[in-house]
């Protein structure tokens, strides 16, 4: 075991695992965390908080994950690299593993651009896959990016994100490798709505053995409105949604309920492919529809481990 | 070259407002290249000036360059009779002038943007940051460190879309571009190493070179 969290030790004895993503609040109110973090814990096995996602202020990551910890949740630490230099990074890890935080999602983060604060300064100093190297060399050989000991241990399961839909196609699995070689643990991948591409996607990384090497938990959002749909297939970087999804939620009657049933449709399909350890749920201002999501895609009850 | 663009000529007309005896001054390198400080802006610049002050002295002149002493030192004779220097030239030229003259109030007429080339007529894209570490050979001649939004240097990222940046449509993804590019050249191995973690230099930047001091 590298960090013996729970999301560690489900994958780790080949369980299909279950992550679901939680959005702090943009306020001071750690009930919102509390809250979100009770409704979802029998019904996932460890729960991502968000870096200021879409680069809008938020309480950040770190806090809320300690949290969901006080509440007995495994917490997944997103960390940005858009606004940390490698001093704050380095020192916002150390923190992290002293409150019990024990699994990090290592990510470039959206541009700064996109959020409530677009003139802001982006830092990126390092990049997700330097990251990676660098909580790697702080958890394996404690020490600094400088090389400079640490002292204590530094446990955590390193994550990474992967969006099989942004270009070019044929670098993304590469891409994949070169951050399983920098020493990732398990993946988070972009929302899967394109199960075709997805597919084929699997298929490369299955042929170059990364499965075999990292787990991989494929992405989930579940679509609460038409508008969402279209809006995602429009607007969001980096996600696709083919026309026939938006099609069947302009047709269907009550939207929410399509919206759920895709993503069980997903999850089940997802279930079945080979290489694939888990889902990540990113259920977008709709936290609460989870618990029905993971249950009626068969996951439940989560295994004690 | 450096690009500019003009500011604001509200933002001109309160800079220079306190004073009335002005010397304007274009530049002859970048500025005129760039269309932003060249014999022309400068004429059209000076006439707006005058069209809204009648109080107004104001002489204009070109100098080769405003980066270099020895073009700067022209300016001594010219503007002996002004309180104050309105330059055309990018920031690097106003601090000359500034350091120069250092009674004299030297005002920037222009917006320094970037390092960078004219794409086509009217469209001028940055190409360089002078990082002070040049990564080129391994990137097929496309910087990372300043084309890519994020500086990414083990990109694409997962916002890059049909050759496009996720920050904007207008901006091509420079990773997809590097992507294609060692691809065609056949050296697509470069991008399977991890490039190692960049050190910045120390800012601001100072370049001796021992063998070109007088001895």
């Amino acid at each position: 075991m590298k960090a013996n969290s729970n999301l560690e030790r489900i994958l780790t004895s080949g369980q299909f695992a279950v992550t679901a993503e939680c959005g702090p609040p943009k306020g001071t109110l750690g009930e919102v965390v509390r809250r979100k973090g009770e409704s979802l814990k029998f019904c996932c096995d460890a729960l991502n908080v968000t870096d200021n996602q879409t680069a809008i202020v938020r309480m950040s990551s770190i806090s809320g994950c300690a949290l969901l910890k006080g509440l007995g949740i495994d917490p997944v630490m997103q960390m940005v690299v858009r606004d940390r230099n490698r001093i704050a990074i380095q020192s916002d890890i150390l923190g992290a593993v002293a409150l019990g935080i024990r699994n990090m999602l290592c990510l470039s983060g959206d541009h700064q651009k996109f959020g409530n604060h677009p003139s802001a300064k982006g830092v990126y100093d390092i990049d997700s896959i330097q990251l990676i190297q660098i909580v790697k060399r702080m958890r394996d050989e404690k020490k600094f990016l400088n090389g400079e000991d640490i002292s204590g241990e530094v446990p955590l399961f390193i994550g990474a994100a992967a969006n099989p839909f942004a270009d070019p196609f044929e670098f993304r699995v590469r891409r994949l490798a070169k951050k399983i070689k920098a020493g990732v643990d398990f993946i988070q991948t972009q929302a899967i709505f394109d199960m075709e591409r997805f597919l084929r996607w699997m298929a490369m990384v299955r042929d170059q053995g990364l499965d075999k090497k990292a787990h991989i938990l494929a992405g989930i959002i579940p679509i609460k409105s038409v508008g969402m749909a279209r809006y995602m297939a429009k607007n969001v970087a980096g996600i696709t949604v083919p026309k026939e999804i938006v099609t069947r939620m302009e047709q269907a009657k009550d939207a929410k309920e399509e919206g759920v049933k895709i993503a069980i449709e997903i999850i089940e399909q997802i279930k079945e492919i080979e290489g694939v350890h888990g889902v990540h749920v990113m259920a977008v201002a709709w936290e609460d529809i989870v618990p029905r999501v993971v249950k009626e895609a068969g996951l439940m009850p989560r295994p004690l481990v | 070259m450096i690009i500019a663009k003009q500011k604001d000529m509200t933002e001109i007309a309160k800079m220079v407002a306190p004073y009335s005896r002005i010397y304007v001054v274009g530049c002859g390198m970048c500025m005129t290249y760039c269309s932003a400080g060249g014999p022309e802006e400068v004429e059209k610049l000076a006439e707006r000036l005058m069209a809204g002050r009648e109080d107004l002295i104001l002489e204009k002149g070109m100098i080769p360059r405003q980066c270099s002493e020895k073009f700067i030192e022209r300016l001594e004779e010219k503007t002996r009779d002004f309180e104050a220097i309105l330059s055309l030239g990018c920031g690097n030229g106003v601090q000359a002038v500034a350091m120069r003259f250092p009674d004299k109030r030297v005002l920037p007429a222009l917006d320094t943007q970037f390092i960078g080339i004219e794409k086509e007529s009217g469209l001028w894209t940055e190409m360089c940051m002078a990082c002070g570490d040049c990564i080129l050979w391994r990137t097929a001649g496309i910087c990372p460190v300043t084309r890519c939004a994020k500086g990414l240097l083990n990109g694409p990222c997962g916002g890059s879309q049909e050759g496009r940046c996720e920050v904007s449509n207008d901006i091509p993804c420079a990773w997809q571009e590097i992507y294609y590019g060692l691809k065609r050249l056949g050296i697509l191995d470069y991008l399977k190493t991890e490039v190692q973690i960049k050190s910045w230099s120390v800012r601001p930047g100072r370049l001796a070179r021992e063998e070109l001091k007088p001895q």
